[in-house]
């Protein structure tokens, strides 16, 4: 019987939500790893048993976790996390020059094929690999020294490498984000990159053909076509259908183009979700509703998703990993919010329910389909 | 034998319960203390001390025979009353933040 894996990454521990299909009576596991940030926990989708978790604090540093049962144990791996030879420097809030410092890891990024390989995103910005399973790690380089790395300088939340995105068509391809440098994509499996920023328009930024720089939230692909990407900006809502050669805005009627997580239904690829946020200094709803706003035209005409979302006194926020699409019939969506609640929607977003309102704040929220 | 008392996040990582005791070869000091901790903990690299330079993490202080031994070289010989087994040499998570 089909069903669903919610795992989700909270300020202070990680959660594992089962549920059948119908996606409506849920059996929670956790907290795990109580008291640890766990910025992301993801399953592998070439076997779903094998899960990857990011825990962190500031006392103790980074541990990345490993299960090989869906969640129910898990074991701590020995793997530490390196810049491969000189760390080199990049800007800082005032523009002086720092050297890459290793903070935390944000994203997991299982391989499409292999249990054992999976990619890891840092603060400070670097990708790491590691093909045994988590046990070691091994940074893929030529990213972080990139010509235009000197130039990249940190957002508020720090200088992270938030968005992993595995090209299913083409082998060798990948994208990533990160913030505040922008989007980069690789042909050669991460031997070289090259950043796809063009068209995209910000604020602080007088260069329009700045090639970094860009406050880059979240970037989101529908497998079924790798070359379509919608992006969220720290304002404006984009997409390319160039894999990121060229940009443009999709923002259209949205009440506010500021917010963090953006996906795609995994049936429909003009389908898209977002969550706006009122203002990048205020990092709340606009007018205290919790509203998702669905696409179904590829951007531009966007429709409120209320039902069952609190439409008054709602001043949480959603951040750029906490939403995951499942890719049952009827689709299911799910966020996360930093007060503490998951919300899943069976229906791709006509209705809502949480499955659960007290946790800590969600940093994520990943979902994957069980046979 | 030395005695060591790790903060709760690092037993749990660590599975253990209550206190470490560490086989220490020559003069017990504070680096060769946490390299026979993280020879039998191997998953305790990089959460007391950076894995690469060895400094010690900010937020984690060194304690024994109620003195702050966490600025002292690393190389500096460890208490007697440490050595000889009657005090542990304790880890701590600084009380910072909520």
């Amino acid at each position: 019987m089909s069903g669903v894996r919610v795992l989700v990454g909270t300020h202070k521990g990680a959660f594992v939500m089962t549920s059948d299909a119908k996606r409506k009576q849920w059996d929670i596991s956790g907290p795990h790893f109580t008291g640890w940030e766990v910025y992301h926990v993801k399953g592998s989708p070439a076997d779903p048993n094998r899960l990857y978790a990011s825990q962190n604090t500031s006392w103790f540093g980074q541990v990345i976790q490993r299960s090989n049962d869906g969640g129910k144990t898990w074991q701590a791996m020995e793997g530490k996390f390196a810049y491969d030879g000189e760390p080199g420097t990049h800007k800082w809030y005032d523009g002086t020059s720092r050297p890459f410092e290793f903070k935390r890891i944000w994203h997991l990024e299982p391989s499409l094929t292999d249990p054992d390989t999976v990619y890891a995103g840092a603060e400070d910005a670097a990708l790491f690999r590691s093909t045994d399973g988590g046990q070691s790690w091994h940074e893929l380089p030529a990213l972080r020294q990139h010509s235009t790395a000197p130039n990249w300088a940190p957002g508020a939340g720090g200088m992270c490498l938030h968005t992993i995105i595995l090209d299913p068509k083409h082998r060798d391809r990948m994208f990533v984000a990160i913030s505040a440098a922008g989007a980069f994509r690789s042909d050669d499996a991460g031997k070289s990159w090259r950043p796809i920023n063009r068209g995209l328009r910000s604020e602080g930024i007088p260069d329009p053909n700045a090639e970094v720089g860009h406050c880059v939230h979240r970037i989101a692909m529908n497998p079924s076509r790798p070359d379509v990407l919608f992006m969220q900006k720290h304002w404006d809502v984009m997409r390319t259908d160039d894999a990121g050669d060229s940009w443009r805005e999709i923002s259209g009627n949205l009440p506010s183009d500021f917010g963090f997580p953006i996906d795609v239904h995994p049936h429909e690829p003009e389908t898209i979700y977002v969550v706006p946020i009122k203002s990048d200094s205020e990092h709340v709803p606009p007018d205290g509703k919790l509203r998702v706003y669905r696409s179904r035209t590829g951007g531009n005409e966007w429709e409120a998703l209320t039902n069952g979302l609190p439409q008054s006194n709602c001043y949480v926020n959603i951040l750029r990993d906490a939403m995951a699409v499942d890719s049952l019939d009827s689709a299911g969506i799910y966020f996360g919010t930093t007060g503490g609640q998951v919300y899943a929607s069976a229906d791709a977003g006509d209705s809502w329910n949480p499955i659960v309102r007290d946790l800590p704040a969600v940093l994520s929220v990943e979902v994957q389909t069980l046979a | 034998m030395i005695r060591v008392v790790l903060p709760p996040h690092l037993r749990n990582l660590a599975q253990v319960k209550g206190e470490v005791e560490l086989e220490v070869k020559g003069k017990p000091t504070p680096q060769s203390v946490l390299d026979a901790l993280e020879t039998r903990y191997p998953v305790l690299r990089g959460t007391i001390r950076d894995q690469t330079t060895h400094e010690r993490r900010a937020l984690v202080r060194f304690f024994a025979c109620e003195q702050d031994l966490s600025l002292d070289p690393p190389d500096r010989p460890l208490p007697e009353a440490v050595v000889t087994g009657n005090e542990p040499f304790l880890i701590i998570g600084a009380m910072a933040g909520g």
